[in-house]
């Protein structure tokens, strides 16, 4: 049902969410942008630089007579003065400033003059290749100087973060859902006060448990492995799993479990063939929920990973520590990390909205 | 009616050992160096055989189940559905609620019994008492902003044509990790140092000189760094509030605001005395959830500061106590009273629940 609503363009509305948005923008735009230029151009000027500005620039240089006495005031393009104030750069006329280059006998002089630059990036892909790599990089920084460094193997991180994502995603999704339906449509003792559980669970603090399941993971050598990240965060999803999925599920129509039932089908077989594509879109915005939460997680990794399988926040948080001022590995790690919830994000929307929607509740 | 369900003795055998090959073999396969080498068929494997391997335990289950004795069958198929997730919750969260306070009464390895010990560290020591001070800030002003900002934007967004398109963008931070965000934000805050013609990178501090003031150190300043930090989850979360109080907005009928703008209301008016009151209990929920959320606050402060120059929090102060100073007590009292804090949400939900529905 869509409102048909008469909606008045009023201009200072417009401006002031356009400057709202913009601001929302700009630090990650910041971030992308760097991602792509030298590693040297980053440390010498502003990322918002590679945007058309105006800007000094050299724009020529030429060299003086030898017979020039460099002890007297020496005259250039009309101008007449000392060696020393040539040198700090004089501006003959608008926006053309002349600097002699070095000393006096060097006879060289730089023009300057102010123009327009229009996206005179230098764009590379390298600081990708260099945030990716596991091997040592090379890169030069502003002042020139080389510098050797360990590559952050950030290829390896992605693929810890698929592989603990995508289980600890959908695994919750089918235990809760079967749950849910336990909930929903059987009976069976302690029920109710078993699901009252699950409500009291939503707020709870995930520090509240992290510790003892630390302890549990060192007796069962589950630290460090992908498991342990599975069980831990089906663990802390489920709450609002069971939560989203028996408000869904215990409102499907009555009639087609019955049929079901007087067609002989097993609740297993109703379960797999009815209520599970029925319930596609509860699912799926939970799916989604999930996946950001345990891809963007840190704290859950940091304490059941380690340095084992790190997954991308471990890898960028520790590059944050370790390495603070390389922005161009930084950006690129940033920007590596963010790709694929983005998507999610832009594509799945929607169904994102949804679910958050649902669980407001949770803490 | 009755169906038969039972397997034969063997077939049924033969599954449940199939099961445990697979799931067991597998986590030893995951472990094994030649796997660890190639890390796409690792990561490929694990993925395949963790979603197989869930899928497969209910399967088994399920054909045990059916196989028990009719009377008890229909209880053990309902223990088999929700059997794992109960198991599940009872392990990662209930248990460890309690052996949490029990640490929390324990030495620093949780072995010896210290009574309070903990608790009076948690509110009496300068470093607690200076984290619930900047938690307190987080509280109060991260959440203030995030639901004032979220509630505005939802109302301009609201008279605009390119509504979609601004949410869109305002909620696109909720797709990023904190840890990103703090790269992001880092890189806005940066600052060069002094020095002879330094061209300044950070876009904070290229506006403030650009404006003829001076260049800062952000993060290290003290007491206002926090609102520095604060600014970041301002940024996160204003999407978050945005959303959920613009579906609030929406469902106000529309012939509420006809009828006042007909008795002459403007729309300051119409947002105080109309739209504001409308929406409350969704703006209770929002900010409840946001107060929550910046009470358990960690990832921001770890990757910006470490806690460091007056900027700790709670939850940072946990994780130090537990991994830096290997202190499980007081870290498991620190839990504690972090959970203590959320108990009247806690209590509130459960009180809706019951008001709202009985199980059906």
């Amino acid at each position: 049902m869509k409102k048909v609503k008469d909606k008045k363009h009023s201009p200072i509305v417009t401006i002031v969410l356009i400057i709202i948005v913009v601001a929302w923008t700009v630090p990650t735009l910041g971030v992308f942008i760097t991602s792509w230029r030298d590693s040297r151009d980053i440390y010498s000027s502003g990322w918002w630089t590679v945007l058309p500005h105006k800007d000094t620039v050299k724009t020529e240089e030429f060299e003086m007579p030898r017979d020039l006495d460099m002890d007297q005031p020496i005259e250039i393009e009309g101008v007449t003065a000392e060696f020393q104030e040539w040198r700090e750069g004089i501006e003959v006329e608008e926006g053309r400033t002349l600097r002699w280059y070095g000393n006096k006998r060097s006879r060289k002089v730089e023009v300057y003059e102010e123009k327009w630059i229009g996206f005179g990036a230098n764009l590379t892909l390298q600081n990708y290749k260099d945030v990716l790599s596991a091997g040592t990089i090379t890169y030069e920084d502003a002042q020139g100087n080389t510098i050797t460094r360990q590559g952050n193997n950030f290829a390896d991180a992605v693929l810890n973060s698929i592989a603990v994502s995508i289980p600890a995603t959908i695994i919750p999704i089918l235990i809760a859902a079967f749950a849910a339906y336990a909930f929903s449509w059987m009976e069976f003792p302690g029920r109710k006060p078993l699901f009252i559980m699950v409500v009291a669970l939503l707020v709870v603090p995930l520090q509240i448990a992290l510790i003892p399941i630390l302890r549990d993971y060192t007796n069962w050598g589950l630290n460090g492995t992908y498991l342990g990240m599975w069980l831990a965060h089906t663990g802390f999803g489920l709450p609002l799993a069971v939560y989203l999925l028996y408000n869904y599920i215990s409102n499907l129509p009555r009639d087609i479990f019955e049929s079901a039932y007087l067609d002989g089908a097993t609740p297993f077989v109703t379960f797999v063939r009815l209520v599970l594509p029925l319930s596609i879109p509860a699912l799926a915005s939970f799916a989604i929920f999930q996946f950001l939460w345990v891809w963007n997680d840190y704290l859950v990794a940091l304490v059941f990973l380690g340095d084992k399988n790190r997954v991308v926040t471990a890898a960028l948080a520790a590059m944050v520590g370790e390495k603070g001022q390389d922005w161009h590995v930084l950006t690129a790690g940033a920007f590596m990390s963010m790709i694929i919830p983005l998507a999610v994000f832009f594509g799945l929307q929607r169904f994102f909205v949804r679910g958050m929607m649902a669980g407001s509740v949770k803490g | 009616m009755d169906i038969d369900t039972r397997r034969n003795p063997v077939s049924l055998a033969a599954l449940v050992i199939l099961t445990a090959v697979v799931l067991i073999g597998g986590f030893l396969l995951l472990q094994t160096d030649a796997m660890q080498n190639i890390k796409i068929f690792l990561t490929l494997f694990a993925v395949v055989w963790g979603l197989g391997s869930a899928a497969l335990l209910f399967f088994t289950l399920n054909a045990v189940a059916e196989s028990m004795p009719r009377k008890i069958r229909s209880v053990a198929v309902a223990i088999v559905f929700a059997g794992p997730a109960v198991f599940l919750l009872i392990w990662a969260l209930v248990l460890p609620t309690f052996r949490t306070l029990r640490f929390s009464l324990m030495d620093a390895h949780g072995t010896n019994f210290i009574g309070l010990a903990n608790y009076k560290f948690a509110f009496t020591d300068p470093i607690m008492l200076e984290a619930f001070r900047n938690n307190l800030l987080w509280m109060v002003f991260g959440t203030a902003f995030c639901v004032i900002m979220g509630l505005v934007i939802a109302v301009l967004a609201d008279k605009s044509r390119r509504e979609k398109l601004f949410k869109s963008l305002i909620f696109m931070p909720m797709a990023i990790s904190f840890v990103g965000a703090g790269v992001i934000w880092k890189f806005m805050y940066a600052y060069k140092g002094e020095g002879f013609n330094v061209t300044e990178i950070g876009l904070l501090n290229a506006i403030v000189t650009a404006l003829g003031g001076e260049a800062q150190a952000w993060l290290l300043i003290p007491f206002w760094n926090n609102f520095f930090l604060i600014v970041i989850m301002i940024w996160l979360q204003t999407g978050y509030a945005m959303v959920i109080l613009s579906s609030a907005i929406k469902a106000i009928p529309g012939e509420i605001n006809e009828a006042a703008r007909v008795d002459g209301a403007n729309s300051f008016t119409i947002f105080f005395k109309i739209t504001v009151p409308y929406i409350m209990p969704t703006i209770v929920t929002v900010t409840t959830t946001i107060l929550i959320f910046s009470l358990k606050l960690f990832d921001i402060v770890r990757v910006m500061t470490g806690g460091n120059f007056g900027t700790n929090v709670i939850a940072n102060e946990f994780y130090l106590r537990q991994f830096t100073y290997g202190n499980s007590g007081q870290a498991s009292a620190i839990a504690v009273v972090l959970l203590v804090v959320i108990i009247p949400v806690l209590m509130y939900n459960l009180r809706e629940f019951r008001g709202r529905r009985t199980l059906k």
